[in-house]
């Protein structure tokens, strides 16, 4: 259906001969954007729903009654679906904290938020297919898992700033609750939000895509930087690392780069290092945590996601 | 009425203290707006900024950002109390 009607708005709208490349190009572009936008709105309200019984508190209490290692595997997933904006990231810290939520624990939680959500996932999977989607997600909240965990083993509490033991939340700290009609209005307008955040940046993935699809020859990039090339993944990485950027913002940057040839390891590793790391995140921690133990936290995380990006290229 | 803006100062945040500043002046009513940037004062309400809190009491917090309506509606039943 969705075929026929960028079909029927190639030939007949815009009055393209069919076959021709241009022609090609925009059915290629109409069919994929209906399809990306609808896929996004409909996972993206059902996401919010969810999201809406998670409330940071709500994770917090979770959180406080795991030990480690499940509390890491709890708190990656959790911060898939836990809602927070990146200014938030020190008061969450400081209030996991003081809840009794292990360094580690919380680590996780930090990394999985930004790199595992749902935009990247219908990003990934209408741009790449289902596998690579699964690939990303499940090696996602491995790092985060692995990542907190180690940390946690490391007992690195000393580097945490002094002054986030002293604080104390207050006494009337409850959730606010919301009835189910709350909750759809909710996920109404944030679904409304996100896509009027990110619908420019998936035009022009999609633009990129339709427009290379035709005309750039393939593999432009594969000499220099393909799977034969030991160097592309820690290049890409380290590229990655210091950038900032969403899910949505990198894709288009993920997607032309795929296209021209670079192996989808590579690119994944890319679009992780960007996506969980980086300067501002960084400047925003500091406020709670000391330069060796952000450090630390960087060198982990990027060893663990060049790893995962030679796995990557191994295996796909 | 007490009314406070909190937020470390990022977009959100700004956005949240414009909105409840626009709502208090449609609203005619004459009260100062806090902006609350001090972490641990933040702390005592809530984990997630923006947060908006009315007479000590924690209104909203988080994003999406609550509509100009909502914001009115709830400065409304404070000032009635």
């Amino acid at each position: 259906m969705l075929k026929k009607l960028s079909e029927h708005i190639t030939y007949s709208i815009f009055n393209l001969e069919q076959g021709s490349r241009l022609a090609d190009a925009l059915l290629f572009f109409i069919y994929d954007t209906i399809k990306i936008f609808l896929l996004l709105s409909i996972i993206i309200f059902i996401v919010s729903v969810i999201r809406s019984y998670f409330p940071p508190e709500r994770t917090r209490q979770i959180l406080s009654h795991k030990k480690e290692f499940m509390g890491n595997i709890f708190a990656a997933l959790l911060g898939v679906v836990t809602p927070f904006c990146s200014c938030s990231a020190v008061p969450l810290f400081i209030g996991f904290v003081e809840a009794g939520i292990p360094l580690g624990v919380t680590i996780s939680f930090l990394i999985a938020s930004p790199m595992v959500n749902e935009v990247a996932v219908v990003l990934l999977w209408g741009l790449f297919g289902w596998k690579v989607t699964l690939i990303y997600m499940s090696t996602g909240l491995f790092i985060s898992i692995t990542g907190g965990f180690i940390i946690g083993r490391l007992k690195l509490e000393k580097w945490i700033e002094e002054y986030v033991y002293q604080i104390h939340m207050g006494q009337g700290q409850e959730i606010i609750k919301k009835t189910l009609r709350e909750k759809v209005q909710y996920a109404k307008v944030n679904t409304k939000n996100i896509l009027k955040r990110i619908w420019l940046f998936i035009i022009i993935a999609i633009g990129i895509g339709g427009f290379i699809h035709g005309y750039v020859p393939e593999n432009f990039l594969t000499e220099y930087a393909g799977p034969q090339n030991p160097f592309a993944v820690p290049v890409a990485v380290a590229l990655g690392v210091p950038l900032y950027s969403s899910a949505a913002g990198v894709i288009p940057i993920v997607y032309a780069l795929v296209e021209k040839g670079l192996s989808i390891g590579t690119v994944l590793a890319f679009m992780m290092a960007v996506t969980a790391l980086s300067l501002p995140e960084m400047i925003i921690l500091r406020k709670v945590l000391k330069v060796p133990m952000l450090g630390v936290f960087t060198g982990i995380i990027t060893v663990s996601i060049i790893t995962v990006g030679y796995l990557f290229n191994i295996i796909l | 009425m007490e009314i406070k803006v909190l937020g470390p100062g990022c977009p959100n945040c700004k956005k949240m203290e414009e909105l409840v500043k626009k709502t208090v002046k449609e609203l005619n009513l004459d009260v100062k707006i806090d902006k609350v940037s001090d972490i641990p004062e933040i702390m005592k309400y809530t984990m997630t900024t923006p947060g908006f809190v009315v007479n000590r009491k924690l209104k909203h917090s988080g994003m999406p950002l609550p509509s100009i309506e909502r914001v009115k509606k709830i400065i409304k039943e404070e000032v009635e109390l």
